[in-house]
């Protein structure tokens, strides 16, 4: 998968999201915005108490963010592989094998991390029901 | 119908180690060779519930597990309240002989994974005779730090949620959600700062590369089992522990992780069933 192909995928978090009642109420502390980087392209997430408001893809000439997470698009690719391999099967273990990091302000992020491991695996469980 | 009881018994008892007096928890089943079950940082030992409860291994093994102090159901030491909670190699290895004394275990089997299984080198090198075989499950030399444990204990992260978030990712995605989620509970029910403070032995306080060639595995047999998805301690880091002792026995475990045996019972048992039976067989 290329950036603007993993974009796309991220492009379907409002659906994926909104409608699980349980992962929305993980996230009901959460309010803000962060970034996911596949390659080159940014992906721009607003979350507004646990509920996916908006996917916007960049460049962005001005845009405020708490935290990022940057990965290879092909990491990403492998993350949402329905059994994923060793090592892209969660995005931490992904900054362990090297193809991902995590940079910004990691309190929103670790005070949620369940919360947003799930939000970015979302497009895993979705093929997986086919 | 009467209601059936699990074989597993849970007693307490004070026992002195680092030179306090510590109210320790310790559940068992089985009866015959005694196999000394060391848990996880942060965790305690509810992990080897399914050991306890499999007539397989109990026909044969006392399977004995102990939360460590500051651990489960285990008490911290008195005058807790007024320090930071870090363990050392020395207190964990006391802990572990002071516990095997107490229970007047004759030269028992252990167990220990994760931490548990980076004090078994310890062990190996220094304390070989206490035991007849040492089972290292998820066991390295050292481990490079790959994140801050810091966010482990803050006034402005939960606790509970974020170290087990921090681990979800260390079950393997095929282990079943019901063991997933109970070894994950584990943790989101540790004590404040005590998943920290045992990783501090673990990132620390055990670069054990300095003895592993002490270890003589003709005197007390070492046996390691990883799991495919623990990337704390990669099988990489598993096989290059076993190619520097001699005799020492490593196995990469398909489709488990950092818990195999609480995440997944049922793949665990294939692995560790063979290792059991060579210790029996070796008396």
């Amino acid at each position: 998968m290329t950036g603007e192909e993993i974009a796309r995928t991220l492009g379907r978090l409002p659906e994926l999201v909104n409608g699980n009642a349980a992962l929305v109420r993980r996230g009901k502390t959460l309010s803000g915005e962060f970034l996911v980087q596949a390659d080159d392209v940014p992906i721009h997430i607003r979350v507004s108490e646990g509920r996916i408001e908006a996917v916007e893809t960049g460049p962005f000439r001005m845009r405020s963010w708490r935290f990022a997470i940057r990965a290879e698009a092909s990491a990403w690719a492998r993350h949402w592989d329905a059994m994923p391999a060793p090592g892209y099967h969660d995005f931490i273990a992904m900054t362990r094998l090297g193809v991902a990091r995590i940079e910004g302000d990691l309190q929103p992020l670790m005070a949620h991390l369940r919360y947003v491991k799930e939000v970015l695996a979302a497009p895993r469980a979705a093929a997986g029901r086919g | 119908m009467a209601l059936q009881y699990e074989p597993i018994v849970g007693r307490y008892a004070t026992i002195e180690i680092g030179g306090r007096a510590c109210r320790v928890y310790i559940e068992e089943a089985g009866e015959g060779i005694p196999l000394l079950c060391l848990h996880t940082a942060g965790s305690d030992g509810r992990q080897y519930r399914h050991m306890m409860a499999d007539p397989e291994i109990t026909k044969d093994f006392r399977v004995i597990a102990f939360d460590l102090p500051w651990h489960g159901k285990s008490n911290p030491p008195v005058g807790f309240h007024e320090e930071e909670y870090r363990l050392t190699t020395d207190l964990y290895t006391d802990a572990i002989l002071a516990v095997a004394d107490a229970m007047e275990l004759d030269r028992p089997a252990l167990i220990g994974c994760s931490m548990g299984g980076r004090i078994v080198l310890n062990l190996g090198a220094y304390h070989a005779d206490r035991f007849r075989a040492l089972i290292g499950v998820e066991c390295a030399d050292h481990q490079t730090s790959w994140y801050d444990t810091s966010w482990l204990h803050r006034g402005d992260v939960h606790g509970g949620e974020v170290c087990a978030a921090m681990v979800s990712g260390l079950v393997a995605p095929q282990s079943p959600d019901e063991f997933r989620w109970e070894t994950l509970w584990g943790y989101m029910q540790s004590g404040p700062g005590i998943f920290k403070g045992d990783l501090y032995f673990y990132r620390e306080d055990s670069d054990f590369r300095d003895r592993t060639d002490l270890i003589d595995t003709k005197r007390c047999p070492l046996y390691l089992l990883t799991g495919e998805y623990d990337y704390s301690c990669t099988p990489e880091d598993t096989e290059r522990t076993a190619a520097a002792i001699d005799g020492a026995q490593a196995v990469i475990m398909k489709e488990c992780g950092h818990f195999p045996m609480s995440e997944n019972p049922a793949v665990f048992r294939d692995y560790l069933l063979p290792v059991l039976t060579e210790i029996r067989e070796a008396g």
